[in-house]
């Protein structure tokens, strides 16, 4: 019984949101290595234009309810999220119309364009500001849990509960589908071939005929998708606050590179490393190992690696030790 | 004149020209190679030709067409394909998938040509499904030229198209090359390997600092004396 505990108390705190936080940081590291793939640089404006996304499925969201539409017991954020996408792709097409287009063009080195981006990323954070503030904003309506904590303890008869959130089975459902729908394009599609032959090999995807202009709409498309889609996801689960989407971009980052800059398939699996990572080494073990060893032996600290409060300095331990000792990602992608 | 034709090109990378009124030109069912010493312009010439380099002089022509001025992507349009010398195939995709990215501008259906190529190179169709960086030299080459078959060009640039492959393999691909001339397609080939360059050649170019030193049929440069003394090693 004591070891049942301990397998729930760690879903419970380790397993599951892990599960869902590495999804979201899994969409947007496909992002961020999609456009370093194809447009050859690291785009620090991402973090941005997943708030920029997400902001505007909240006014979607805000929109629906004023005028009394809802999804019952699922989030309106649902419902306004291929709206919000919609604005996020003319924003994307618009700033890569007038900023890194010029930069494209003139053969800028990536350095430059990378620093573009940071300029990029200040110009999308204060229109952020402007438009709705800096504020914490709740906007998840409908169910909250699936699974609640104490539900789970009666219907199991165990000490330890197990909560399931909605916004958690909903991020992992959604990760599924939108991924499987990506790799599927890529893998399969024209289209999709045609961008991962421009990412393999620039000249020889012009001399095939292959048009650099289409592979870089697409590619910011797919971007935009996936920025507002993982943007909103991690909203609803934890809450919006405009800084939060900049601290994740190390987080994502990370990703990208543990999973080899420029492999999709790669970047995915790389969230769940870096989410996973992150939890694992955060998470105080006390109570777990409480369970499991006998009473003589159980630990009296609080048996954490680290304290939450540096769960960044996680990420940022493996982006440091992958780009020193495997800088092509541990699921292979380009060199840096 | 000859089906595809560049006459009198100078020009170079912004800097300096590095060909200076080089001339060379191709018929259909023809094989003409350029040979010369490293650093000659060789590549510099094929680039000028497909119009990845801006030129300061010159004229070129398809078919009587002078296609001077249009843009790498629009020559392919025209039927010209190239194989690079280096990284020429996609490394990180089938072999498969790099003969369908070789047909991107066809809308038609191509699978005819699929067919076709791997009946001329019947080892891509054994590995189809490995990816391009995983083969060893000789098949790499087999799969660039499959690559640019794909479009049914009617003009094929190939530079170096034996570079660093076995003696064995060599003979291969110049067969397979052989072949591809008899569907009468124009080949213009840059080769280091130019004995048994000039034995298959119908004609051939010495390009010697970018300008044209010595041409000919293949037997003629074959048998020049000064030819042989200076390129093919007495
Ligand atoms: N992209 C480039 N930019 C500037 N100069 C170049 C470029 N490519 C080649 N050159 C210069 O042009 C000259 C001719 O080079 P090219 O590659 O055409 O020679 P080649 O005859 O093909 O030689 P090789 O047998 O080594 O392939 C060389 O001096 C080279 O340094
Ligand atoms: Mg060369």
């Amino acid at each position: 019984m004591d070891f049942v505990n301990a397998i729930v108390l760690l879903s419970n705190f380790v397993i599951v949101p892990a599960l869902s936080y590495g999804s979201q940081l899994a969409l947007g590291a496909i992002g961020v290595t999609l456009i370093y793939g194809i447009l050859r640089f690291a785009n620090f404006a991402y973090g941005d234009l997943m708030a920029f996304g997400t902001m505007f499925a909240i006014l979607f969201t805000w929109f629906f309810q004023s005028i009394g539409i809802s999804l019952g017991v699922l989030p309106t954020a649902l419902l306004a999220i291929p709206f919000a996408i919609i604005i996020a792709i003319l924003f994307s097409l618009l700033i890569d119309k007038f900023v890194f287009s010029y930069y494209r063009i003139k053969k800028s080195p990536p350095v430059t364009l990378a620093m573009v981006s940071i300029g990029v990323m200040f110009v999308i954070n204060s229109i952020i500001r402007i438009i709705i503030g800096p504020f914490d904003r709740r906007f998840f309506d409908g169910e909250r849990f699936i699974i609640r904590a104490n539900e789970f303890k009666e219907m199991t008869g165990l000490n330890e509960g197990l909560a399931i959130k909605s916004t958690q089975v909903l991020t992992l459902f959604v990760t599924i589908v939108v991924a499987s729908i990506l790799f599927w394009f890529l893998n399969k599609t024209r289209t999709g071939k045609s961008m991962r032959a421009y990412s393999d090999n620039e000249d020889l995807a012009l001399l095939s005929g292959i048009s650099p202009e289409r592979v870089v709409m697409i590619t910011w498309i797919i971007a935009a998708i996936l920025a507002t889609i993982a943007g909103t996801l991690y909203g609803l689960d934890k809450s919006f606050k405009p800084f939060t989407y900049f601290n994740n971009l190390l987080p994502i980052f990370a990703a990208a590179i543990v999973g080899g800059i420029g492999n999709p398939l790669g970047a995915f699996l790389g969230g769940y490393v870096i989410a996973f990572s992150e939890i694992f080494i955060t998470y105080a073990y006390k109570k777990f190992f409480a369970y499991l060893l006998p009473e003589s032996l159980e630990p009296n600290s609080l048996i954490q690696l680290l304290s939450t409060d540096y769960k960044f300095a996680v990420s940022f331990s493996i982006l440091v030790i992958v780009l020193l000792f495997r800088p092509s990602g541990i699921f292979k992608g380009r060199v840096l | 004149m000859n089906y595809f034709s560049g006459e009198k090109m100078t020009g170079g990378y912004g800097g300096p020209d590095i060909i200076n009124s080089c001339t060379i030109s191709v018929d259909k069912g023809e094989i003409v190679t350029i040979l010369g010493p490293n650093g000659a312009g060789k590549s510099t010439a094929m680039k000028a030709l497909l119009g990845m380099l801006n030129l300061r002089e010159g004229k070129i022509t398809i078919n009587e067409k002078d296609i001077s001025n249009l843009s790498p992507q629009d020559r392919v349009k025209e039927g010209i394909s190239f194989v690079p010398q280096t990284r020429n195939v996609f490394t990180g995709m089938t072999v498969q998938e790099n003969l369908e990215m070789g047909a991107y501008l066809r809308d038609e259906n191509f699978q005819d040509t699929l067919n076709e190529i791997y009946g001329l190179f019947p080892v891509l169709k054994e590995k189809r499904n490995q990816l391009a960086g995983q083969l060893s030299g000789g098949q790499r080459q087999q799969v660039a030229l499959g690559r640019a078959l794909m479009i049914k060009p009617s003009v094929l640039m190939l530079d170096e198209p034996t570079a660093g492959v076995s003696p064995i393999v060599m003979d291969e691909l110049f067969n397979h090359i052989i072949k591809v001339r008899e569907t009468g397609v124009a080949i213009l080939m840059v080769e280091q390997n130019a004995r048994q360059a000039l034995s298959i050649a119908d004609r051939g170019y010495v390009l010697v600092t970018g300008e044209n030193k010595f041409s000919g049929s293949g037997k003629e440069l074959l048998n020049d004396p000064e030819v042989r003394r200076s390129f093919l090693g007495g």
